[in-house]
């Protein structure tokens, strides 16, 4: 019986996953420390990578500023599913391989000085499905908004429903979408990001339904995946179909937005959309050049008053 | 694209013919389901068969056979009529209620002329636009849901089928007025909830709900879309399961082999419920209706609240590890590298939704 001596010659592109990413892209080696420090944005090409959950937070909260709340939520297995592995053995391994609970992350943070809520998605958790746990934890950041008039902020990356929570997991857009209906009638504000990628009913459910729609650049959005409408409707995809700059050229998103301006820019329309009785505990007092938010206070009795106590 | 459609509708009609052997028995399962009935598997795979029953009553037959007088509708005011979507009034035993369904064809030219049931956004741009006058003249909205999944094409993405799909939603979460939803056949996906939020949920015995299509299903989780019949079973998509998982309130028995058989009758059987629904939610006060409304949703979906702290980080293996991975797997009880599929830039999993 012959033996099997180990290859010491590796595959042509192989190479150590932990050190080294390729871009996918243009095909250029990128050291991983240098990635982290470039927001994982290709230096060569402009190529989005995914970004964690935590790397996104980082990214755009006020340091030190995050409370998560309702970490502690866990999905069960409401339908016993079993395709080639059971359904908690999926959730199981996601949680050992991310370090995280379920797919999204929600809390209390700053953003450049303005209270919000803020839920993050994390496509490394099983592409970001949204099962019960993920669309409890949008409704509840809804919720929290909606109770401490803050404003939402949500940033999506998601392949759709999970499905292997079945109509429970569909039943996660109708809960979702109706907190985020009762924010619209108070009139709360609510920005959605969209990071790559964000489809399925994920997309049209709270992603797509931001009184502002941001996304990155080049960012997968859709409603029904590639593969469905190649295989349902045999018809030539155009180029660029479903990709950020199409959304955008369809009037679906209103600024496509480079990560490392997204902190920023997410800072400047909080600065519009936040009236001032919403940011009464706003503590960035004085040092802005521009303050069109006390501009717009100063013009209605309330705020002639709020001003002059505040003088 | 007709072909394959016209391959799909020729085996749901042909897997009840009374032999149990159309021509589309080529199909695994769709035989197969008639062969063995205590084959659970075969079981749910003859119901979602009967649900797509070429034959099957859709909105327009259920409303001759329910209503007393139907006005249909046209337009979504923004772009165009789709006819995979009828919407309009209706009188239901003396109420006068609005009616929104889907509407696939009965034969291959209508199917065409309804795009085989898939609506585009422009449907439930109509749709929305006639449950808004519903609600602002003080009438009740009766849905009927029957559809394969909105349409997925590139036209209905430039429109924004999402954003349809979202803002409908939305609206049914908010309308103040009572909602009365029915599954009659396929519910799928996005595109069956977009009209299916309502006070009560009723389904027809052999109507289906999934969150993507058992095809698309086994085509992911399988890698074979031959698993179809696996994938509905694992789903849980008849209406008994959907009942006990609460998504669906109350199952409609239909008569004989299934509802394809006696229009008349399965008609007669919904309009009992539906009226017995309108009536005792015509009592319930409109800010009740809509808090309620919101609850039923707001406490769908199952978790549980762990009190143990977080799941530890992933090991990361060091130099050493990678060494005897490289040199000698399976040797040793070595710490796994991250499997390439977890890696962040995989392709990425998408699903029809």
């Amino acid at each position: 019986m012959p033996i099997k001596l180990p290859s010491f010659r590796g595959r042509r592109d192989a190479y150590p996953p932990d050190l080294w990413t390729k871009c996918p892209s243009c095909e250029e080696m990128l050291f991983n420390k240098q990635l982290d420090k470039v927001l994982r944005v290709c230096p060569s090409c402009g190529h989005h990578f995914r970004l964690s959950a935590q790397a996104r937070l980082d990214l755009l909260v006020d340091h030190g500023s995050f409370e998560e709340h309702d970490a502690g939520l866990q999905s069960v297995d409401p339908l016993g599913f079993v395709d080639q592995k059971p359904y908690p053995d999926r959730v199981a391994a996601a949680q050992t391989a991310t370090g995280m609970r379920d797919a999204a992350v929600w809390g209390t943070a700053r953003l450049d000085g303005h209270a919000v809520a803020i839920c993050v998605m994390d496509f490394g958790f099983m592409g970001g499905s949204m099962g019960a746990v993920v669309g409890e934890k949008v409704a509840r950041a809804a919720e929290h908004a909606l109770k401490a008039r803050v404003p939402l902020v949500v940033v999506s990356a998601s392949g759709g429903a999970r499905m292997q929570e079945g109509t429970l997991a569909l039943m996660q857009l109708a809960k979702t979408i109706g907190a985020l209906e009762r924010l619209r009638d108070a009139r709360v504000p609510y920005l959605s990001v969209m990071t790559d990628p964000t489809t399925g009913g994920v997309f049209a459910s709270y992603a797509v339904l931001g009184d502002v729609n941001l996304a990155e650049p080049n960012a997968l959005i859709g409603f029904a995946g590639a593969r469905v409408s190649a295989g349902t409707i045999a018809q030539e995809l155009p180029p660029g179909f479903q990709r950020s700059e199409f959304l955008f050229e369809h009037g679906f998103v209103d600024l496509v937005v480079h990560r490392s301006q997204l902190r920023d820019e997410l800072a400047l329309l909080l600065r519009y959309l936040v009236p001032a009785s919403l940011s009464a505990d706003d503590t960035d007092d004085g040092v802005g050049v521009l303050r069109p938010r006390s501009l717009l206070a100063a013009l209605t009795p309330a705020g002639i008053r709020a001003e002059a106590d505040r003088g | 694209m007709v072909d394959r459609f016209i391959t799909r509708a020729r085996e749901a009609a042909g897997a009840h013919a009374p032999a149990g052997h159309g021509p589309g028995d080529s199909q695994p399962g769709a035989g197969g389901a008639a062969a063995d009935p205590t084959d659970p598997k075969a079981a749910v795979w003859a119901r979602v068969q009967l649900a797509r029953n070429l034959r099957r009553p859709r909105t327009l037959e259920l409303l001759e056979a329910i209503a007393d007088e139907v006005i249909e509708l046209h337009g979504d005011r923004l772009f165009g009529d789709d006819a995979a979507v009828v919407a309009g009034f209706a009188r239901i035993d003396g109420r006068r209620v609005v009616v929104v369904g889907q509407q696939k064809g009965a034969d291959t030219d209508e199917n065409i002329r309804r795009n085989f049931g898939m609506p585009h956004p422009e449907g439930y741009r109509k749709a929305m636009r006639v449950m808004e006058l519903a609600e602002r003249f003080g009438l009740p909205v009766v849905t009927f849901v029957d559809v394969p999944g909105a349409h997925p094409g590139p036209e209905s993405e430039e429109r924004g089928i999402a954003e349809a799909i979202a803002r409908s939603i939305g609206m049914m979460t908010r309308l103040r007025t009572p909602i009365v939803a029915v599954i009659t056949g396929e519910g799928g996906s996005g595109g069956a909830l977009a009209i299916a939020v309502g006070d009560v949920v009723i389904a027809l015995e052999n109507a289906v709900y999934s969150v993507i299509s058992p095809e698309g299903c086994a085509a992911i989780l399988w890698r074979t879309a031959d698993e179809a019949p696996s994938a509905a079973l694992a789903m849980k998509m008849t209406a008994a399961d959907q009942a006990a998982l609460g998504v669906v309130d109350i199952v409609v028995p239909e008569p004989g082999e299934g509802a394809h058989a006696d229009h008349a009758e399965t008609g007669r059987r919904l309009r009992q419920v539906i009226v017995a629904q309108l009536d005792a939610l015509g009592q319930v006060p409109l800010d009740e209706l809509v808090e309620a409304r919101y609850r039923r949703y707001r406490n769908l979906g199952a978790y549980t609240e762990a009190t143990t702290p977080a799941v530890a980080p992933p090991e990361r293996p060091g130099l050493a590890d990678r060494l005897r991975n490289l040199l000698d797997p399976g040797r040793w009880p070595t710490v796994q590298l991250p499997a390439p599929g977890r890696g962040r830039d995989e392709p990425p999993a998408r699903e029809e939704v």
